[in-house]
């Protein structure tokens, strides 16, 4: 079977987002935790703000990440047709 | 159920599973109604434990099924919402239940670790692989591994994985059945084992993943009642806020401050502490000097009558260690402890603490500035390599989440490409829920015991501490060792265990709670244990048997060997757990590593590198494991390894830092070395990037 233009672009828009979303978890992670100390210093509500990313804020990060994939990746279906069918 | 469509059976789910959570909220509110009018704490415990794994009998009996796709994939029409929940039970095993608070209570920051790999590990799920293993659709994950790169041996090593990480696993989780359920009833720990095991196994026996499932949906709303409940109360006694996640950040603050007037030795409570460490301090010297007189004794040849006379000396006690050996371990324990107590209280919210050194050179009057530089270098790089540490073990639970074969198992199990990907932000929910509540109750019994243990005299300690000092010392032990009558923080030892058990009783609920949150502890671990036996199982059926040996069994014999094996492998891990092994956290720990090693360079390849192919996948999987166990071996004591044989700092816990790279790099070499995969392979690809897509293969399994 030959993939379409259209398929292909699919599968790039696809990786595009992986990408980003990819991006955004690193930060929120790796980069964040490597500048712990210095983050610490500045407090928000009660909460050192790298002490607060690693106990709450990147979890709901992580939470809207795979949200927004979810919906993002099953609108594409649609638009680029290759969605399934209705149970 | 036959003519009835998704959304059908969807309402139809949502309305028992409602009936069931009034059901279990009416259930407790008699039993505490019954407390009030006298039932005993140990009935309360019988009636907790014998409802709850009857239900989950229960259940399991009435979804037993004799059908090959029922019985592997629950027949493929798990809404993606329950399946988020079966997966957030299946995932939340008891170290998460009972003992993520403790190690954050512990560690503070640097207990985060757990916190953040164990929940952005989903994100790699959702991205890399939840909706293409779907879409595959098959029934385990060495059945894409055999299909993807065309072989048994891909198919076997996959086996060989997910056994290896999966069974250190479950024999863990029935190990904490065991726990609790002597905790819960008093009986002993050998025959909580088995209890447990039978309610795993009626369970899963009769219906394998259809039963598995929606019991698991039933223990994730026990366990995050039971979680919720006790925390969201001690946040509205201590700070009249009833959602602690917010709360806490105020109590944050106030601890903080208590930490500093305990190490500040000019104000009352940080003098009492100098006193207390101070006492520490002396003993662990007391210690050392013995071990010292102890290493020349033996050195000279009179090791045997230096053990005769400190044993005479002992009083002769039954447990007097018996050798030199235990002798000095003993002591050298002992001398460790005291000296965990006599140095400064460390700050919960601070990341990577160096060591100290500085302010303890700065405490010295003739240290040069020479000196201080060096020790602030020395705290520098402590700082350094905990970091290093952090960050490798943080990658590794991430990944390994996204390896482990009993998660990605479960995305083959909902209707559609679709209802997976949403499926795993259900899944990530759900578990975030009980993750992100974790740090604010490690935060509030901090507070409690920071605030009002500390300082309250030795005559009238509160009635939680005195409780659990009587049942076990390892989780609550306190002594007077500066002998002021008054508690000093340093003179605390507590369990990280106790922080979720004990909680109940620090906000003054009834006894009903803490039966209640045991129970919430047994359906974490009775449902990771379902999820993990029904892995290893399926593997060896459906992989070994099904696809290797006799590909023309018929169905009826395919689940007749299924069913056989599970029950061999829960007897055999529920002996295994039965003796006891001494080093099952770091197993546990060690399996997430073996599983990103092995599978995630693999897997993703395999969906995203259409080059990927056999040779790839074998020299891929091979060498990350390989690598992964080989530093495991020269750096844990377990297996005969040394801490000074580590690279880069990094402890064995996070091998997986170095399987993984040289998985990846074993992929990549392996596939170049050797010819494009064929054309059929290369179609299988297509079909599993797309959901749907004209005049496509199937590679659905009957």
């Amino acid at each position: 079977m030959q993939l379409s233009e259209r398929h292909q672009e699919y599968w790039r828009k696809n990786l595009r987002l992986t990408a980003v979303l990819l991006a955004i978890w690193f930060v929120v992670t790796f980069v964040v935790i490597y500048f712990a100390p210095q983050l610490n210093e500045i407090v928000i509500m009660g909460f050192p703000f790298a002490f607060y990313m690693g106990a709450q804020g990147s979890l709901i990060i992580y939470v809207l990440i795979i949200w927004f994939y979810a919906h993002r990746m099953n609108q594409l279906d649609k638009e680029y047709d290759v969605h399934e069918g209705e149970e | 159920m036959t003519a009835q469509t998704q959304s059908q059976f969807f309402q139809q789910l949502k309305k028992y599973y409602t009936f069931y959570t009034g059901g279990f909220i009416a259930f407790v509110i008699v039993l505490a109604i019954l407390e009030q009018m006298g039932l005993p704490p140990k009935w309360i415990g019988y009636i907790f434990l014998g409802a709850t794994i009857s239900l989950y009998a229960g259940i399991g009996i009435m979804s037993k099924t004799a059908d090959v796709s029922e019985y592997y994939v629950a027949g493929r029409r798990v809404p993606a919402v329950f399946n988020g929940m079966a997966t957030g039970a299946d995932w939340m095993s008891a170290a998460s239940f009972i003992g993520m608070a403790g190690t954050l209570y512990l560690a503070g920051y640097d207990g985060l670790a757990f916190v953040l790999g164990w929940t952005g590990g989903y994100v790699l799920v959702a991205l890399f692989l939840a909706p293409y293993l779907r879409k595959f659709g098959q029934f385990t994950i060495p059945d894409f591994l055999g299909s993807r790169y065309n072989g048994n041996l891909p198919r076997t090593i996959g086996v060989i994985a997910a056994i290896i990480c999966s069974f250190t696993y479950v024999v863990a989780q029935i190990y904490g059945v065991g726990i609790i359920t002597a905790r819960l009833t008093g009986i002993e720990f050998q025959y909580g084992v088995f209890l447990g095991l039978a309610g795993i196994l009626v369970c899963s026996f009769l219906g394998g993943m259809r039963a598995v499932t929606w019991t698991q949906v039933a223990q994730y709303i026990i366990l995050i009642i039971a979680y919720m409940i006790p925390v969201v109360w001690l946040s509205v006694t201590h700070t009249g806020n009833p959602v602690p996640q917010i709360a806490y950040g105020q109590v944050l603050q106030e601890v903080t401050q208590l930490e500093n007037e305990f190490n500040n030795a000019e104000t009352t409570k940080g003098a009492a502490e100098v006193s207390a460490r101070a006492a520490f301090k002396a003993q662990q010297e007391s210690f050392e000097a013995r071990i010292a007189a102890l290493d020349a004794a033996v050195a000279a040849g009179n090791g045997a009558a230096f053990l005769e006379a400190q044993r005479t000396e002992a009083g002769s006690p039954a447990d007097f260690p018996a050798t030199t050996d235990d002798l000095k371990a003993s002591w050298k324990k002992s001398a460790d402890g005291a000296k965990g107590k006599a140095g400064p209280v460390s700050a919960h919210a601070t990341a990577f603490a160096g060591k100290g050194a500085e302010t303890k050179a700065r405490a010295n009057p003739n240290a040069t500035e020479a000196d201080i530089a060096a020790a602030q270098a020395e705290d520098q790089e402590a700082s350094d390599i905990k970091r290093r540490n952090f960050i490798a073990l943080v990658l590794c639970l991430m990944v390994g989440t996204a390896s482990l074969p009993h998660i990605l198992m479960r995305y083959y199990t909902t209707p559609s490409v679709r209802e997976a990907r949403k499926s795993v932000f259900w899944s990530l929910f759900f578990i975030f829920l009980l993750y992100f509540t974790a740090p604010a109750l490690a935060v509030l019994v901090k507070f409690e015991v920071y605030s009002n243990l500390v300082g309250s005299s030795f005559a009238a300690l509160p009635a939680w501490v005195a409780n659990w000092s009587a049942v076990d010392a390892t989780l609550m032990k306190i002594v007077d060792i500066n002998l002021d009558g008054i508690v000093q923080l340093a003179e605390i030892t507590i369990g990280g265990d106790l922080i979720v058990l004990a909680t109940p009783e620090i906000a003054g609920l009834p006894y009903v709670i803490s039966g209640m949150v045991a129970a919430g502890g047994l359906a974490a671990a009775l449902s990771t244990a379902d999820g993990l036996l029904l892995t290893i199982a399926n593997a060896l059926s459906h992989d070994v048997y099904y696809k290797m040996i006799d590909p023309k069994a018929s169905t009826v014999r395919r689940l007749a060997i299924s069913k056989g094996l599970l029950v061999v492998v829960a007897l055999f891990a529920a002996y295994t757990a039965s003796l006891k092994p001494g080093d099952i956290l770091f197993l546990v720990g060690a399996a997430f590593s073996l599983a990103a090693s092995a599978f995630f360079p693999a897997l993703v390849l395999g969906v995203f590198w259409k080059r990927a192919n056999y040779l790839g996948a074998v020299v891929g999987m091979l060498a990350g494991l390989g690598v992964c166990m080989y530093y495991m071996v020269i750096t844990y004591p377990f297996f005969g390894g040394v801490a000074t044989n580590q690279w880069f700092d990094i402890a064995p816990i996070a091998a997986g830092v170095f399987g993984m790279p040289v998985g990846f790099i074993g992929v990549i070499v392996g596939s170049l070395i050797s010819r494009a995969p064929s054309l059929e392979i290369q179609q299988l690809v297509d079909h599993v990037r797309y959901p749907s897509l004209a005049g496509d293969i199937d590679t659905r399994a009957a």
